[in-house]
C-alpha cells in the first residue's frame, strides 16, 4: 500500500509531533515563534508603520493631557493628572495597534497564505498565538516611545527593572489579548471594509469604558460595571501599579491584573483557533 | 486499486442549495499525475480544499494516504504539500524567509533545514534570488517558490490547484519542468487542477473531468481522445463531456478570483 520513496522523514516528524503532551505544547509554542518571528522581520524592513503610530499617543499626552491637567477636571488624588495619564495612554495605543491587528489574516486569506498555513500540519492555536505574539512585540516598541515621551513630560515614573520587566509584561499581555480579539472578529465578518466598520466601533467603547484617562471612582454604576469586565481596565491598572510611585493610586493588584489577562488570553486563543478555519471555507 | 493514494467515496459538499461536488468517486494511483479538468464552478476548488482539510465534507469520505481528511486531519497534513491557486508567497520576504517558515511549521529537523532548502531552490532554479524580496519576483519565480515551499518536507501527495494560470508562456514552462523534477526526483503523487488543456496533456497520466460536482469521465489523455472519436483532441474530449450546461452560479467568483491571480503574477 506504501508506495516507494522518502517516507522516512515525514513519519519521522509525525511521531514527534504525536508524542507526549509535553512536546505537543513545546510544538505550539516553537510554531507560533515562527509564526510570530516573520510578521517581525517585516516589521524590520519597513519601520514607517511604528512612526506615524507614535503620533496619536503624543497628541493624548501633550494636548489632552496638558488642557485636562490645568482645567484639574478630573480628581486623581495626590498623582497628578499627567502621571495618571501616561499608563491610560499606553494602554490606548497597545490597544490601537491590536485591534487592527486581525486585518492581517483578511489580507492573507485573500492571498493564499492562510490556506497554506492550515493546510500545514500547525495546531489552529499556534497561528492564532503568532499573530498575536506579533502584535505584543508591535506594542512593545510602542510602550517604549510613550515612556520616553512621558519622561520628556517630566512624569515622575518608577524605572527600576523589576517594574519595566512587569510593565512589558502587561504590554505585551494586554496586546496579545486585544490581538486575538480582533482575530476572533475578522474571522466572523471575514471582509476588510465589514472588519474596518466593527474595528471602529469597538475601539472607542473599550477606551471611554475602562481606566485609561479618569478613575472608575468618577463613573456612574453601570459604566463602572462595564470598566470592571474590560480587560484594558485591568492592564492600565497593573501598568499603574508598576510606573506610578508607590500607593499614589488605588489599585486591584498585580496578581488580579496578570490573572484577568492571562485567563482572557487564553479563552480567546481558545475561541479563534475554533473560528480561524472558517476564514478559508 | 491497492495503491491509490487518494480515494474519494461518494463525496458530497453542499454550499446551501448549491451542490458544489456531486457524488463524486475516484482513486489516483501512487505516483501518478492526476489532473482534474472541468469549467468554472465545476467544483475542483471545492474538491481540493476537501483533501487538503480545509473543508469538510457534508457526506461521504475522502482518504489520502491512507488517513481520512475528517477523521485524522493532522495525518493527511503532515503527508500532503498544497499550493492554493491564489498568491501564498509572503512579498515582503525573502525567498529564503519563505522556506525557512514552512520549514519549521512542518516540522523539517533544524540540522536538515539547510539542505532541504537548499535543494529545493535548486529544485525551482531560484538559488540566485533566494535573498531578494519575494515582491521583485517574475509570476513564475512566484509559483516555483510555492512549489518549493510546499514540498519542503517531502510529502507524498501534493496539491496544485491551478498553477499556472496568468503565466506567460516561459514561465510556465518553467513550472512544468519544476514538476516534471518532482516527478523524476521525489516520486510524489501530484493532483493538478488546470483549465489548459495542453497542460493537462503534457503534464497528467490520468484525467478526471469534473462536470457540475460529478465525474463526467476518468482515464488517459489518449483513452479520453479514443472514448469520443478517432481524431479528437483533448479539447474536443473537455467540450464533449461538459458543453451541455452554461456556466454554473459559483463561476463569478471563481472568475473574479483568478482574474486577481492573474493580475498580481502579470
Amino acid at each position: 500500500m506504501r508506495p516507494p520513496g522518502p517516507v522516512a522523514s515525514p513519519s519521522v516528524s509525525a511521531e514527534r509531533a504525536n508524542g507526549a503532551p509535553l512536546s505537543a505544547a513545546a510544538a505550539l509554542v516553537r510554531k507560533a515563534i515562527a509564526v510570530a518571528e516573520m510578521d517581525l522581520r517585516k516589521l524590520a524592513r519597513d519601520p514607517t508603520e511604528l512612526a506615524t503610530r507614535a503620533i496619536q499617543p503624543i497628541l493624548w499626552l501633550t494636548v489632552f493631557g496638558q488642557v485636562m491637567a490645568r482645567a484639574r477636571m478630573i480628581d486623581t488624588g495626590r498623582t497628578p493628572y499627567i502621571d495618571f495619564l501616561v499608563p491610560g495612554v499606553l494602554a490606548q495605543s497597545v490597544l490601537f495597534i491590536a485591534i487592527f491587528n486581525g486585518i492581517s489574516v483578511i489580507w492573507e486569506r485573500d492571498l493564499g497564505i492562510v490556506h497554506k498555513f492550515l493546510a500545514s500540519p500547525t495546531p489552529r492555536a499556534a497561528l492564532v498565538l503568532g499573530k498575536a505574539l506579533g502584535g505584543g512585540a508591535r506594542a512593545l516598541i510602542q510602550a517604549l516611545v510613550v515612556l520616553v515621551l512621558g519622561i520628556v513630560l517630566g512624569v515622575r515614573l518608577n524605572l527600576s527593572p523589576i517594574d519595566l520587566i512587569g510593565a512589558a509584561l502587561l504590554v505585551i499581555l494586554g496586546a496579545m489579548v486585544f490581538s486575538s480579539f480582533s482575530l476572533s472578529v475578522a474571522c466572523i465578518v471575514k471582509t476588510r471594509e465589514r472588519f474596518m466598520g466593527v474595528g471602529q466601533v469597538l475601539t472607542m467603547p473599550l477606551f471611554f469604558a475602562s481606566n485609561a484617562i479618569y478613575p472608575t471612582s468618577l463613573m456612574p454604576d453601570w459604566l463602572r460595571a462595564v470598566a470592571r469586565v474590560n480587560p484594558l481596565t485591568y492592564q492600565i491598572d497593573g501598568l499603574r501599579a508598576c510606573l506610578l510611585p508607590g500607593g499614589s493610586v488605588a489599585h486591584l493588584g498585580l496578581g488580579v491584573d496578570f490573572s484577568v489577562l492571562a485567563a482572557t488570553l487564553i479563552g480567546l486563543v481558545a475561541l479563534c483557533s475554533r473560528l480561524y478555519p472558517a476564514i478559508v471555507r | 486499486m491497492s495503491d491509490a493514494v487518494i480515494v474519494i467515496e461518494d463525496l458530497v459538499r453542499c454550499f446551501g442549495a448549491i451542490t458544489a461536488v456531486d457524488h463524486l468517486s475516484f482513486e489516483v494511483a501512487a505516483g501518478s499525475v492526476c489532473g482534474l479538468i472541468g469549467r468554472n464552478g465545476a467544483g475542483k476548488s471545492t474538491v481540493i480544499k476537501i483533501l487538503t482539510t480545509l473543508l469538510p465534507a457534508t457526506s461521504g469520505s475522502a482518504r489520502v494516504c491512507g488517513h481520512d481528511v475528517e477523521r485524522e486531519p493532522m495525518r493527511v497534513r503532515r503527508a500532503i504539500g498544497y499550493v492554493p491557486q491564489a498568491l501564498s508567497a509572503d512579498a515582503e520576504l525573502t525567498g529564503y524567509e519563505n522556506l525557512l517558515v514552512m520549514a519549521k511549521l512542518y516540522d523539517v529537523p533544524r540540522k536538515q533545514r539547510a539542505v532541504r532548502i537548499r535543494e529545493a531552490l535548486r529544485r525551482g532554479g531560484l538559488e540566485h534570488a533566494s535573498a531578494r524580496l519575494v515582491r521583485t519576483y517574475s509570476g513564475g519565480m512566484i509559483r516555483s517558490l510555492e512549489i518549493a515551499q510546499s514540498t519542503l518536507h517531502e510529502p507524498r501527495v501534493l496539491f496544485l490547484d491551478e498553477p499556472t494560470v496568468g503565466l506567460d508562456p516561459l514561465a510556465r514552462k518553467m513550472v512544468w519542468d519544476h514538476i516534471d523534477e518532482l516527478k523524476a526526483s521525489a516520486r510524489c503523487t501530484i493532483l493538478v487542477t488546470t483549465h489548459y488543456m495542453d497542460e493537462a496533456e503534457r503534464l497528467c497520466d490520468r484525467i478526471a473531468i469534473l462536470h457540475r460536482g460529478r465525474l463526467a469521465a476518468l482515464g488517459s489523455p489518449t483513452e479520453l481522445e479514443r472514448s469520443i472519436g478517432a481524431s479528437a483532441t483533448l479539447e474536443g474530449v473537455f467540450a464533449h463531456y461538459t458543453e451541455s450546461e452554461p456556466e454554473t452560479a459559483e463561476a463569478y467568483d471563481e472568475t473574479s478570483r483568478t482574474r486577481r491571480v492573474a493580475q498580481r503574477l502579470g
